[in-house]
């Protein structure tokens, strides 16, 4: 049978990355507008960036932002590969079910209701233990270890599972002990998937908006709470800038990446076309 | 490897914990169950203890549930008037009503351009795949809140479209986009169409090819053979991607917030309307364990899909 | 290997006013610069069994794949029973196949599997379930009616899938490795049930195979491929015993193979003079070659006979050795025997006597090889 694409399928396609690409684009676009009122074409400028580098709410709530991702991530990373491991190696153990359980539920609770339920647990505890004292760097940074581990789990615990068993039990054959045998087989080879990981749960801090907005207090506005009160009252150039800055940044990583992998994959053809023609 | 000698203290710390009878697994469990206990668990059932609360004025804004009237008296007040005033004002269940409709309609949307796009990823040589697997997952790296600002500058009444538009001459006067129901579905699409399509990829590579060959060299012409193999087989991609937008569609907050009427509710901005702008805690509770209850089903779908799904790795 | 199939059959192929009832017309198909199958011709009768046999990659799966109809020939046409069928998608032919993996549907029960065929057809109901009865009672495996796939063993699995292929009365069934994923003892039992499948029904089978084995039982004719063409066509025995090139020669059974040159061309014999072998081979064949031309000559195992005394007769068809290597292999022993020029000789011999006692043949010890007139074969290319 023709396994060709159909006329149909490449339509959707189009149609579905066009969709995905567009309003990045235009956000890029209008940041080198020269009108304040961003959808009118003006000329060329770079005004908003050097505007935005001048903004200090908006470098402050960055470097808020850019240190609670880091630790979160960190944290997170640590906690959801101890459960990614717990859940994929150590079999039927007791506490096994609730565990998987409450890691995977805050993958897909509703923001609003963690962000709720956290804020309530902390003006509880400070009620009850005097700390958190207050709210903000900490309680953020705690809310989101919370739900981002969750990924790292999901991410380590799938690796894990296509991961052959048989490595580490070779390992212990040879005489490791468990301990010996996560550090130096199980850890390097599940790294990628632990960096893969971290960058998730630093992505998943750095653009929260709805549970920090529950947990963090007066004086502690990350870059999303600040970019959602400004961008409430309507468009502006400036948010259009940062979000090119940002954009930019990720796609480089990205591309880094997608290049890394595809010369991976080029050269695992290029070695099968070889053992093939040399087997000819 | 340097980093190995560096382990010293690791084992130190794990002889000492085998001394007091805690082993390495327990050790590795107990950590993140402990941790999740205490900041997942403990607050749902804070939260289900102040949705049954009276309010008050004060910090915090309700009422203990448990006072000692008495020396040894306990006097245990529990309030379900939250929950009947939920039920009986319209504008909640309003809301509730909306919820559903707008995260199941856009739930259908996404799928209906999410497997296309998922099947015409399958389908390309395994070079290009890996960039179009980045790109549907590029946007997902990039701040939510930003992209959907961005449909801001192209839904406003002098916006992208209606510029371009009327600079053509079709209309006149500019469409009224922004704020409506429109703008709330486009936004959800938008945002969770990767959710759709990652499951869906992954259940449509898994598809082994020579089953619809068999099909079509029995007689099964393509398009009835998408619909009795196709579709049957990566049904647990269908159901894991549609719960992935389903569920945090109906909790939304953030799409209708920018994009949405004032006056067209989701129960995701009732909440934080009655949790920031009235300070109505108990209310706010009440609302998040209805909604709650409303998710029950459909995070209980998507565990056991995921679970099958993790299940055929091995 | 002992073939009574072909006598008791009649061969359409040597009656020229035969009609073909599969013709292949000068198929070729490109994958981009890559040549899969070059400009084959072919003509299938009605009621045979044909094997194409070749090693991976030359091109026999996807002459197969043509013919059911996923692959669009590049030039050339197929017509079955006397309709062009080139143009016609699979699902609209009358051909039916059967998957090297049996590509069972998972989701469904054998029964439905079976039925999936009939129903596309939309024939009334009655009718699907009695031959959906009928067809699983013949592959013997009505019990399991209710099962799915993954609840089957690989044999029951091969039986549904060949069930499945055979429930539309196809005028041709295409079988791609069909036994390739059973073990060896289910798969020598199962070929014998095929056949007899195919003498029950009277549907024209094509089977594509890498087992030469497996062709030899199977087979009223064998196609032999190779770099996407068709080297020889021929019944079992002819590919055995007359293979046309050095290829066929080695890639059916085992093979010594001599180059030589041609210094008697007589019609009906000829000798050739081989170095490797140090004498001359005495061929009670006549062949078309230009005098002194280089030729092979490909001498079976099982035909050289191994010796203490020197054989009668004059000086051809003989030679002297020393048994190098043997390989006891319970019916049979395999010596390695070397000539004086180095050249090593594979012989085998049936152990007709039990093997212990006795004075036998053993390691380092010189012998003679000879062989009839009739036993070597002079190819050409």
């Amino acid at each position: 049978m023709n396994q060709r694409r159909s006329f149909f399928v490449l339509t959707m396609m189009a149609f579905g990355f066009a969709f995905l690409y567009i309003p990045i684009l235009s956000l890029i676009v209008y940041s080198f507008n020269e009108s304040r009122l961003v959808t009118v074409w003006a000329g060329f400028s770079t005004k908003w960036y050097v505007a935005l580098f001048h903004n200090e709410a908006v470098l402050t709530a960055a470097r808020l932002s850019l240190k609670i991702a880091t630790l979160n991530a960190t944290g997170a990373t640590i906690l959801g590969t101890l459960a990614g491991l717990a859940l994929a190696r150590f079999g039927r153990f007791r506490g096994r079910a609730p565990l998987s359980a409450m890691v995977t539920a805050p993958l897909v609770m509703p923001e609003v209701i963690t962000g709720l339920s956290l804020l309530l647990l902390f003006v509880a505890m400070e009620q009850a233990i005097g700390w958190p004292a207050g709210r903000g760097f900490t309680t953020i940074t705690i809310a989101h270890i919370t739900f981002s581990m969750s990924y790292v789990t999901v991410v380590v615990q799938s690796r894990l599972a296509t991961l052959d068993e048989s490595l580490e039990e070779a390992a212990m054959d040879l005489g490791a002990r468990p301990a010996k045998v996560f550090f130096l087989i199980t850890l390097p080879i599940i790294l990628p998937a632990i960096l893969a990981g971290w960058l998730l749960a630093f992505t998943l801090s750095w653009d929260d908006l709805v549970i920090s907005s529950f947990v963090s207090g007066p004086g502690s506005s990350t870059l999303p709470i600040l970019i959602f009160s400004k961008v409430r009252l309507g468009v502006s150039p400036d948010i259009n800038a940062l979000a090119t800055i940002l954009v930019l940044i990720v796609t480089t990583g990205i591309i880094t990446a997608g290049i890394f992998m595809q010369r991976q994959q080029k050269r695992r053809e290029r070695d099968v076309q070889q053992a093939l023609a040399a087997n000819l | 490897m340097a980093w190995i000698r560096a382990l010293g203290p690791y084992r130190w710390a794990t002889g000492r914990l085998r001394g007091w009878g805690v082993t390495g697994r327990t050790a590795v469990t107990s950590v993140p169950y402990l941790w999740l206990l205490l900041f997942f668990f403990v607050p749902f059932l804070i939260v289900l203890k102040i949705s049954v609360s009276g309010i008050r004025l004060g910090m915090p804004p309700y009422d203990p549930l448990v006072t000692w009237a008495a020396a040894q008296v306990m006097d245990l007040r529990i309030n379900m008037a939250n929950y009947s005033f939920l039920w009986e004002d319209a504008l909640y269940r309003n809301a509730y009503l909306n919820s559903l409709l707008v995260a199941g309609v856009s739930t259908v949307l996404c799928l209906l351009i999410g497997y296309p796009m998922a099947y015409g990823i399958v389908r390309t040589k395994p070079s290009m795949r890996n960039l179009l697997l980045l790109l549907v997952m590029l946007p997902f790296w990039t701040s939510f809140l930003l992209r959907v600002y961005a449909w801001i500058g192209i839904l406003k009444n002098n916006g992208l479209i209606n510029n371009l538009l009327m600079s053509m001459g079709v209309i006149d006067e500019p469409i009224v986009m922004l704020q409506t129901n429109f703008a709330v579905y486009l936004g959800i699409v938008y945002s969770y169409l990767p959710f759709m399509v990652l499951p869906l990829y992954t259940a449509i590579e898994k598809l082994d090819l020579s089953l619809l060959e068999a099909a079509s060299d029995l007689g099964c012409r393509p398009t009835k053979a998408f619909f009795t193999i196709t579709v049957p087989l990566t049904m647990t991609g269908i159901v894991a991607g549609c719960m992935l937008v389903f569920i945090p569609a109906v909790g939304e907050f953030v799409i209708p917030a920018l994009l949405g009427a004032p006056d067209s509710l989701m129960i995701g901005r009732v909440l934080w309307e009655e949790f920031f702008n009235n300070r109505d805690w108990p209310i706010a509770s009440a609302v998040a364990i209805a909604m709650l209850l409303l998710l029950v089903f459909p995070i209980m779908i998507l565990q056991r899909v995921q679970g099958k799904q993790m299940e055929s790795h091995r | 290997m002992a073939n009574t199939r072909q006598d008791d059959r009649s061969e359409p192929w040597k009656d020229p006013g035969a009609m073909p009832y599969v013709r292949i017309d000068k198929v070729t198909k490109k994958f981009g610069d890559f040549v899969a199958v070059d400009d084959i011709t072919l003509n299938i009768y009605r009621g045979e069994i044909f094997c194409l046999l070749g090693g991976s990659g030359c091109g026999k799966t996807t002459l197969l794949r043509v013919m059911a109809g996923f692959e669009t020939p590049t030039a050339g046409s197929i017509w079955i029973d006397g309709v062009d069928v080139t143009a016609m998608p699979p699902y609209e032919r009358p051909v039916n196949m059967m998957f090297q993996s049996y590509a069972l549907f998972p989701h469904m029960t054998v029964e439905q599997n079976v039925a999936f065929g009939l129903r596309q057809d939309k024939l009334p109901k009655q009718e699907i379930t009695e031959r959906v009865i009928e067809m699983l009672k013949l592959v013997r495996m009505n019990q399991f009616a209710a099962r799915r796939p993954h609840q089957l063993s690989g044999g029951q699995r091969q039986r549904v899938a060949l069930a499945r292929s055979l429930v539309k009365r196809p005028k041709l069934l295409l079988l791609d490795e069909p036994l390739a994923a059973l073990d060896k003892k289910l798969r020598e039992h199962t070929q014998f049930e095929l056949i007899n499948i195919q003498e029950t029904l009277g549907v024209t089978f094509v089977v594509v195979t890498h087992d030469q084995e497996e062709a030899m039982t199977l087979a009223s004719r064998i196609g032999v491929m190779n770099h996407g063409e068709i080297v020889q066509v021929g019944t079992p025995t002819e590919i055995y015993e007359y293979p046309v090139t050095r290829f066929v020669a080695d890639f059916i059974g085992s093979v010594n193979m001599f180059e030589g040159s041609l210094i008697e061309d007589e019609p009906d014999y000829v000798r050739v003079e081989s170095a490797e072998l140090g004498g001359i081979f005495h061929v009670g064949h006549g062949v078309s070659a230009a005098p002194n031309a280089t030729v092979w000559v490909a001498l079976r195992p099982e035909k050289i006979h191994v010796s203490r005394e020197r054989p009668e007769g004059n000086g051809d068809n003989r030679v002297a050795g020393v048994v190098a290597e043997i390989a006891y292999l319970g019916d049979q022993s395999i010596y390695l025997v070397r000539l004086a020029g180095g050249r090593m000789v594979r012989v085998t011999q049936p152990n007709i006597v039990r093997q212990g006692g006795g004075d036998r043949i053993t390691w380092e010890e010189p012998v003679w090889l000879s062989w009839d007139s009739s036993s070597p074969v002079v190819v050409t290319q």
